[in-house]
C-alpha cells in the first residue's frame, strides 16, 4: 500500500506509457495551433522513477527550470508537473510571443511567464485529458501556477504533497520539434496512492 | 584534508571538521545544521514533513520527519562524541515555491515545516543561532565542518553566510 509504484508491473507501466503517448498526442495538436507550427511529438520515455533519477534527468538539482504545477481533484487527486530548462523556456517564450515587442531575450517579464503558463496548462489538460477519457472518471484541473528557480527545489513539491506514494514518481519526457526547433520537456506525473489504484481498475487491470 | 559529503531529500549525515555537508535545492523541505563548536562535530539533516505521528512507525523513514531526524542526528552527534549541552542550530529552506490562492491547502508546507523544526529544537534545548527561511526561492546549503559556518546560496539572490 505504501509503496504502490513498487507494484506495478510492466502491465501496469506499459499503460501508464500509452496514457503518457496520447496526452503527448493531444498536447502536441494544441501546440501546433498555438505555435502555428507544425508539432512533432517523439514516442514519450515514460518511466516510474525515484526522485533523485527525475532530478537528475533534468540536468541536475540546481539547473534553473521553468516549472508550470497543476493540482488535479475529483474523481483522481494530484499534482501534475510540467518543466523546461530555461533555454528551451525562452525557445518558446520567443516563438509564441513574435512580434509583440518582447524581444529581449534575457528578460522574464509577464507577458512571457503567462505564455509559459498557458503552455504547462496545454499540456497538464492533454493529460489529465486522456485520463478522464479512457476511464470515465470525472477530473478538474485548478489553474495553473508557475514558478521558475532550481529542479530539485520545484520537483520536491508534489513529491512532498504526495510524499506518502512511495517517493516515485512518474516521469515523462519527450522531445518536441518543429520546423526549425526542436525542445525537450518533462511531465511529472503525481497521483494519490488511491487515485492510481482507481485509473488501473477502470482500464481493467486492478493493482 | 576536508571531505565534501553530499546529504540527500530525507537524509541526513553526521562528521567532524573540516568535512564540508552539502544538501542541494531545498524548496519547502528545510536543512537543520547542528554544531559543536568545541570539537567541530556537526550534522546536517535535510527533511520533508513536519512530522511522523500521522504514520504508522514501522512504515516511515526517520530521516523525512522534523521530529524523528532531529533526534537521530543528535544521537549519532554523540555517538561521534559531541556534548548535547554545547550543539547549537542553524537552519535554512521551508519556501513556498509557488505562489498558490490563498486557503488553498498546497503550498503552506514550508510554513509548517519551519515550525516543526523551530519546536522540536526548543524541546530539545538547542538554541537557533541563525536562519534563512520561508520566502519563495530554492537554497542550496553548504556546512562548513570547520567553522561552523552555514552558507546559503540561491540561483537569483546570491550567497549569504551565516
Amino acid at each position: 500500500m505504501f509503496n504502490i509504484y513498487e507494484e506495478l508491473n510492466d502491465t501496469h507501466i506499459d499503460v501508464l506509457r500509452e496514457i503518457g503517448n496520447i496526452g503527448a498526442g493531444n498536447a502536441a495538436t494544441a501546440l501546433a495551433d498555438i505555435l502555428d507550427d507544425r508539432v512533432e511529438i517523439s514516442i514519450p520515455i515514460v518511466r516510474v522513477t525515484d526522485f533523485d533519477t527525475a532530478v537528475n534527468a533534468l540536468g541536475g538539482a540546481e539547473s534553473m527550470t521553468v516549472g508550470v504545477m497543476l493540482n488535479y481533484y475529483g474523481d483522481a487527486n494530484g499534482m501534475i508537473m510540467f518543466l523546461i530548462n530555461m533555454d528551451d523556456a525562452k525557445l518558446v517564450m520567443k516563438i509564441l510571443l513574435q512580434g509583440y515587442g518582447e524581444e529581449d531575450e534575457n528578460e522574464i517579464t509577464e507577458m512571457k511567464l503567462s505564455a509559459i503558463k498557458e503552455i504547462g496548462n496545454i499540456l497538464g489538460s492533454s493529460y489529465i485529458g486522456s485520463i478522464a477519457t479512457l476511464t470515465g472518471l470525472q477530473i478538474e484541473l485548478s489553474i495553473p501556477y508557475v514558478a521558475i528557480d532550481m529542479a530539485g527545489a520545484l520537483m520536491s513539491v508534489p513529491i512532498i504533497e504526495f510524499g506518502a506514494v512511495g517517493d516515485k514518481v512518474m516521469f515523462i519526457e519527450e522531445s518536441f520539434s518543429g520546423r526549425e526547433h526542436n525542445l525537450k520537456s518533462n511531465v511529472v506525473m503525481f497521483a494519490q496512492v488511491d487515485t492510481l489504484r482507481i485509473i488501473m481498475e477502470r482500464l481493467g487491470i486492478g493493482i | 584534508m576536508s571531505q565534501q559529503r553530499t546529504v540527500g531529500i530525507s537524509d541526513f549525515v553526521a562528521a567532524k571538521g573540516p568535512d564540508i555537508l552539502v544538501t542541494y535545492a531545498l524548496g519547502s523541505c528545510v536543512g537543520i545544521c547542528l554544531y559543536d563548536s568545541k570539537l567541530q562535530i556537526g550534522g546536517l539533516s535535510h527533511i520533508m514533513l513536519p512530522d511522523s505521528n500521522q504514520f504508522s512507525k514501522n512504515e516511515i523513514n526517520r530521516m523525512k520527519f522534523a521530529d524523528t531526524a532531529i533526534a537521530d542526528l543528535v544521537s549519532d552527534m554523540r555517538r561521534l562524541g559531541a556534548d548535547m549541552r554545547r550543539i547549537t542550530a542553524k537552519i535554512a529552506g521551508g519556501a513556498k515555491m509557488f505562489q498558490t490562492q490563498p486557503g488553498s491547502q498546497i503550498g503552506s508546507i514550508g510554513d509548517r515545516n519551519v515550525d516543526s523544526v523551530k519546536q522540536v529544537l526548543k524541546d530539545l534545548h538547542i538554541p537557533l543561532t541563525a536562519e534563512d527561511t520561508r520566502q519563495n526561492y530554492g537554497r542550496t546549503i553548504h556546512f562548513y565542518l570547520g567553522t561552523g559556518i552555514m552558507k546559503v546560496s540561491s540561483l537569483n539572490r546570491g550567497t549569504t553566510e551565516y
